[in-house]
């Protein structure tokens, strides 16, 4: 079934890596990132868009990559869970807060929607005044798209304000228990 | 001990790579391997008359297509009834593939093998199968009207009549001062973990191997299963359950169809084989649980104490009975609760229906039998105008009365004895938590805003950790590291964090030195698996005991060299110390390198243990009779029956009468599971039980529609929670250690869900005086309750009306 005419060449940053590959037409971005590229942490809960678990940023935006064609970020710069953490510049990785918070909050438990969490999260504590304190509608509003089956979602929410509360800049006023951020996630 | 860790909120172990995207889930694993894709009956009930693959054969990247022609041996013949009993009179399974007749939308008639999972299901849709089709049943009161049958040679569709009785019912009824008679029912959830089930196979042609992974709570089973199906030695069969997205019960049912067809077709193409289910094919094709329907009719005295009980239910078993009637048994004896009921008698009828199968979903017929109980408690309390706790207090088991015997007989064979525990410390905490007094208050500012408020409560006791045993093997290695195995799965429950806090714990090692494995058969072959919220209890106590086994080991060795006696030594940070005196040490790992006589030093640590670098005593050999080399022990843990873990619920919800929608606005929870390993993963565990227990009350439910068709298989329809369906949940903790295991440690896994629809149910006719008797409830449905004229009303609604007017 697959041909040269349903074939396409694509050019794909991810994680901050340009890679390139060759894939049907068809291919899902959530198979092409885990099946093509090895990166198997982006994972599938539903493919119809529902439960979140696939959720990567395209150019900085959540989107469900069980619904985007792989085809369609070609020339994007896509971001998985993998590449949540930045470098130390020693060889090593510092995790994103929220990855932080997620742990020390008990908020995963098999953790297989947890990447599509991290990265939904990750984003919308991006788009926020860091400097304000998180609102317990902004925490809804955040979380409110993914499905997570064994938590109950309490320690969930409890780390999103955590990880808020650590990435204000140093200086605000706040009494979350990870405070000093920097502000630059 | 001297690492103190056990009760301690540690972190867990497991996130580490979790939160990285490191985790290796099922669909992870075999990046080239050959794609399944199934072919499904679209049909609720059909005689399959035909199947042609002819279109299917040209599909570039098709490798194979089976059916049920192609399955030899075992494979051909039904699979399992893992469960036997003898009331289950009528068992029927189906087969890997269909033979012939289909009995549930989703079941598996071909299987087509390709190079990507695209191709494999190109291929399946071009093959065309033929049906004819049969009458279908769907629901319990279908199947017990007999009218049709779902397999034709059980017309009453009876599979199971399960009955157990303490005494004359009949009198001990015939002879009470007051008695109640009503019908209630409970409809379908399902487990949904996130990640589908998922199957992938090695075969290694070379030494005639196969390595099977699989998305499951139970590897050793699966594995003796493959065996015995594809007629391999056993040793040739290696299963290991990798990093697992949830499970809640469907996947400790064994083996499904695709755990033995991906193998088989491993081994017949010589080529790595994989499967994952997609989320359509879990609705349809995997398990459901809950639905019954209940008539109950209870006799008491004036004052509300019970005199007897006579509970008749029927339950859908679906299509088939793989896993027995363990959900029945159970709603049958956990029905009772925390409470003393003189005469008991329960019967229930498991019939089949034309739908996916029903076996252990969370709770596990808890739920059901809890709903039954705790309702019952709710209409004594309403008739005769008592507060619903009072009622309840009244008819508790007192805290000096354990163990409590019902004269029943439990899941695992073994009488309901209960070991431990405070009924009525876990009411009085639960009335403090939710301010129950301050109801009525809160009922009226609510009614100001022009919001229905009612609360309700329900208590349960759940049999935890039943047998037959687990094992657990702890080494220590010249390094240091200490390795722990035990055969059960984890499916996020934390296991590898709360093990290593307990061999952490007994053998005074820091908990970074403890590695867990867990459902590796090549790690420990010998499981049971991981269902009815056993797995500290079993396997906890199995690995404790293996590290105390390894301790006095240690001990012994240690003090042949330090010269003293293994009563004064002591294990702190992985150092072997005399008490009380200080440079008298030896550390673990040391002796470790020296339990295990060497004649080859292959690194620095093995010189120490060599045959000229040891001194020793040349009247002996060199392993002691009896002993053997290596600082290991092996044992299990094997109960004389289950520990029984206990709570109380209370929800109190608020409606609006305009648009009846129902917000549960409070929810508290009193939760008494024994000694706790680790109180932030136990609260986790209560975290999402509570969740689906309100999921279950409020938003799920299997939509069946007269054919047989699910109606709302995907997440778009079938409303399973998101985080602003759930409540905050505000949690209160009794322990009551078990007597019956070393750690006094009872099960915490499936406690949240229990009490949620028999809470929720309460609530909600607390609000709105309206009889529930039907759950799950929607705002549509309970908008037809409110406007329907006949719709019975209780008698506190009643009372309420004249005492307001």
């Amino acid at each position: 079934m697959t041909s040269v005419d349903t074939e396409r060449s694509i050019t794909v940053t991810v994680n901050g890596v340009p890679r390139e590959a060759t894939l049907p037409v068809r291919r899902l971005l959530s198979d092409a990132l885990r099946h093509d590229l090895g990166l198997t942490g982006t994972h599938v809960g539903c493919e119809h868009g529902v439960c979140g678990a696939c959720t990567v940023l395209v150019d900085g935006q959540p989107m469900r990559s069980c619904l985007v064609l792989a085809v369609q970020v070609d020339g994007a710069s896509v971001t998985t869970v993998e590449g949540l953490a930045r470098d130390d510049h020693q060889g090593g990785q510092v995790l994103h807060p929220v990855q932080e918070t997620f742990r020390e909050c008990h908020a995963l438990q098999c953790g297989f929607c947890t990447p599509g969490f991290l990265v939904t999260i990750a984003a919308g504590l991006e788009a926020r005044d860091k400097a304000a304190e998180i609102t317990e509608e902004e925490v809804d509003e955040i979380v409110g798209g993914n499905l997570c089956r064994c938590t109950g979602y309490a320690n969930i929410k409890k780390a999103v304000r955590h990880a808020a509360a650590a990435m204000r800049p140093t200086g605000a006023d706040h009494t979350g228990h990870f405070g000093g951020g920097d502000g630059a996630w | 001990m001297t690492t103190k860790l056990f009760g301690e909120p540690v972190r867990r172990r497991e996130d580490a790579r979790l939160i990285v995207g490191r985790g290796r889930y099922l669909d992870d694993i075999g990046a080239h391997a050959l794609a399944a894709a199934f072919v499904r009956s679209p049909h609720a009930h059909a005689r399959i008359t035909d199947i042609d693959v002819e279109g299917a054969l040209d599909v570039d990247g098709l490798v194979a297509i089976y059916t049920y022609e192609d399955l030899t041996g075992p494979m051909a013949e039904p699979l399992p009834v893992l469960i036997p009993h003898p009331q289950l009179h009528a068992p029927r399974t189906g087969y890997p593939l269909a033979n012939g007749e289909v009995n549930h939308v989703g079941e598996p008639v071909v299987m087509v093998v390709a190079t990507d999972r695209y191709v494999a299901e190109d291929a399946a849709e071009r093959i065309v199968v033929r049906y004819e089709e049969l009458p279908v049943v769907v629901g319990v009161d279908a199947a017990r009207s007999g009218e049709h049958a779902v397999h034709e040679e059980i017309p009453d569709n009876v599979a199971a009549r399960h009955h157990q009785e303490t005494g004359d019912v009949e009198a001990a009824l015939a002879a009470s001062a007051r008695t109640l008679s009503f019908t209630q029912y409970i409809e379908r959830s399902a487990c949904m973990p996130l990640e589908g089930k998922g199957v992938h196979a090695r075969w290694d042609p070379a030494d005639a191997s196969l390595r099977v992974y699989s998305s499951t709570q139970a590897s050793t089973s699966v594995r003796a299963a493959i065996a015995a199906k594809l007629e391999l030695s056993l040793e040739d069969v290696e299963v290991i359950a990798p990093d697992v997205g949830g499970g809640f019960g469907v996947k400790i049912v064994h083996p499904w169809p695709e755990e033995l067809l991906v193998p088989m077709a491993a081994i017949k193409l010589g080529q790595e084989v994989k499967w994952a289910e997609d989320r359509r094919e879990h609705f349809i094709g995997s398990a459901h649980e809950r639905q019954q329907r209940q008539e109950i009719t209870v006799g008491f005295d004036d004052d509300g104490r019970i005199t007897a009980l006579d509970v008749h239910a029927w339950h859908d078993n679906g299509a088939y009975t793989p896993y027995g009637i363990i959900v029945p048994i159970v709603t049958a004896t956990q029905l009772v609760g925390p409470y003393a009921i003189p005469v008991y008698r329960v019967v229930v009828e498991s019939v089949y229906t034309n739908t996916v199968i029903v076996t252990p979903y969370r709770g596990a017929g808890r739920p059901q039998g809890c709903y039954a109980m705790e309702r019952t408690m709710d209409r004594i309390a309403d008739l005769l105008d008592l507060d619903r706790a009072e009622v309840r207090r009244r008819n508790l088991i007192q805290a000096d009365q354990f163990p409590y015997d019902h004269h029943l007989t439990f899941q695992d064979g073994r009488p309901v004895i209960y070991d431990s525990g405070d009924y009525p410390g876990l009411l009085a905490k639960l009335e403090a938590l939710v301010d129950w007094p301050g109801i009525e208050a809160r009922r009226a500012e609510a009614a100001s805003r022009g919001k229905l408020l009612g609360a309700g409560m329900a208590m349960y006791v759940e049999g935890t950790g039943p047998g037959p045993y687990e094992g657990g093997h702890v080494q220590v290695l010249g390094s240091g590291k200490v390795l722990v195995a035990t055969g059960l799965t984890s499916q996020g429950q934390g296991h590898e964090t709360s093990f290593a806090q307990i061999v952490a714990s007994e053998l005074g090692v820091p908990i970074e030195d403890v590695e867990v494995t867990t459902g590796d058969t090549r790690r420990f072959p010998y499981a049971v698996g991981t269902f009815a919220s056993r797995a500290a209890v079993m396997s906890g106590n199995a690995i404790a005991l293996a590290a105390r086994g390894v301790r006095e080991k240690a001990l012994r060795i240690a003090a042949e060299v330090l010269e003293a006696s293994p009563d004064d030594l002591e294990i702190e940070d992985g150092v072997i110390g005399v008490r009380g005196t200080p440079g008298a040490s030896i550390p673990l790992r040391t002796v470790a390198v020296l339990s295990n006589p060497l004649r080859y030093a292959f690194d620095e640590a093995a010189k120490q243990a060599t045959q000229f670098a040891r001194g020793s005593d040349d009247s002996k050999p060199p392993v002691t009779p009896g002993d053997a080399p290596g600082l290991e022990h092996r044992d299990y843990y094997s109960p004389i029956r289950s520990t029984f873990a206990s709570g109380a619920h209370a929800a109190v919800v608020e409606i609006d009468p305009a648009t009846w929608e129902i917000d549960v606005v409070s929810y508290a929870v009193v939760h008494d599971c024994g000694n706790v390993v680790n109180p932030m993963i136990v609260e986790g565990q209560v975290h999402g039980g509570v969740a689906q227990g309100v999921a279950g009350a409020l938003y799920e439910r299997m939509a069946y529609d007269a054919d047989g068709q699910l109606q709302n298989a995907s997440f778009m329809d079938f409303l399973m929670p998101y985080a602003s369906e759930i409540p905050d949940v505000v949690i209160d903790h009794q322990q009551t250690p078990s007597p019956l295991n070393p750690l006094g440690i009872k099960g915490a896994g499936e406690a949240g869900v229990i009490p949620g629809t028999a809470a929720i149910a309460s609530a909600i006719e607390d609000a709105t005086g309206r009889r529930i008797a039907a759950m799950p409830i929607s705002p549509t449905e309970l908008y037809d309750v409110m406007r329907s004229p006949d719709h019975e009303r209780t008698a506190a609604a009643g009372r309420r009306a004249g005492v307001g007017a």
